[in-house]
């Protein structure tokens, strides 16, 4: 069996990258792809525990992040639809409107 | 060690895919390196005997999750995108922030090379039948939460129809 750690280092290493793109990139759809890596490191962090204490709660609780990242895919999309027609961008920096 | 070799690749194969994720600067390259990274962390969540989970993975994320954001690139016009910068101004900060970030989370990990200092773990067998025993925690232990997340779908689809709507009445 394989260290509960090893899985903790490879879900800490996916969050890190989903960081960096979530902070660096200026296509907003690209920034809504890191925030589902950001939500698979998690997953892969539950199933981890989950295994290690055999226990199937930490695999519930991953159904409701995937449920979440359904959602929030969803929600998110429809929000860049209405974005693009209103505003011809899908660039973070040019979505200012509440700046002032 | 067959399964310490598969748990390399894997994790080999996420995190490269990740990175070039993040790195494209084509959106639909991008999705189809996210699809990818998906499919090995089903292959990660096989490993860990979750074989509910690994089947949830593909048909949700890959099946569905995916297809919308494939969808959604090919709306928005992806040749204005193309031509202008990938990476904010602000991209060396963050760059730094992140390692910095994934340093003090790797330090606080190893920690002093004792690991995690996990409880011992316990004597009962892992449940065998896996997707059996998620369908028992899903409605006995979890009815409530699991009512919760419905309403919380039901929310989103209602708020994806009217923000994508093209005028509200």
């Amino acid at each position: 069996m394989i260290p509960a750690e090893y899985y903790i280092f490879l879900g800490t290493g996916l969050f890190a990258i989903g960081v960096v793109g979530v902070l660096t990139r200026r296509n907003v759809l690209i920034i809504l792809m890191s925030i589902e890596l950001i939500l698979n490191a998690v997953n892969i962090n539950l199933m981890a525990f989950s295994q290690y204490f055999k226990s199937v709660d930490g695999q519930v609780f991953a159904i409701f992040v995937i449920t979440d990242a359904a959602a929030e895919a969803a929600v998110g999309l429809g929000l860049i639809i209405a974005l693009f027609r209103n505003k011809e961008t899908v660039n973070a920096d040019e979505i200012d409107l509440l700046k002032w | 060690m067959v399964e310490l070799i598969t748990f390399i690749t894997l994790s080999v194969v996420t995190l490269v895919s990740a990175i070039l994720v993040i790195t494209r600067r084509n959106a639909v390259h991008s999705a189809i390196w996210l699809i990818v990274t998906l499919f090995t962390v089903g292959g990660i969540f096989l490993l860990q005997h979750a074989e509910f989970l690994f089947a949830v993975q593909i048909i949700l994320y890959v099946g569905g999750i995916m297809v919308l954001f494939l969808f959604v690139v090919m709306l928005v016009d992806i040749d204005v995108a193309l031509k202008q910068a990938r990476f904010a101004r602000q991209w060396l900060v963050a760059l730094a922030t992140s390692i910095l970030l994934l340093a003090i989370v790797g330090y606080a990990l190893y920690n002093h090379g004792q690991g995690l200092n996990l409880p011992a773990r316990p004597m009962t067998s892992a449940p065998v039948q896996n997707t059996q025993a998620v369908g028992m925690a899903l409605y006995q232990n979890y009815m409530l939460p699991v009512e919760i997340a419905s309403v919380l779908l039901l929310v989103a689809m209602v708020g994806a129809v009217i923000m994508a709507k093209r005028k509200l009445q």
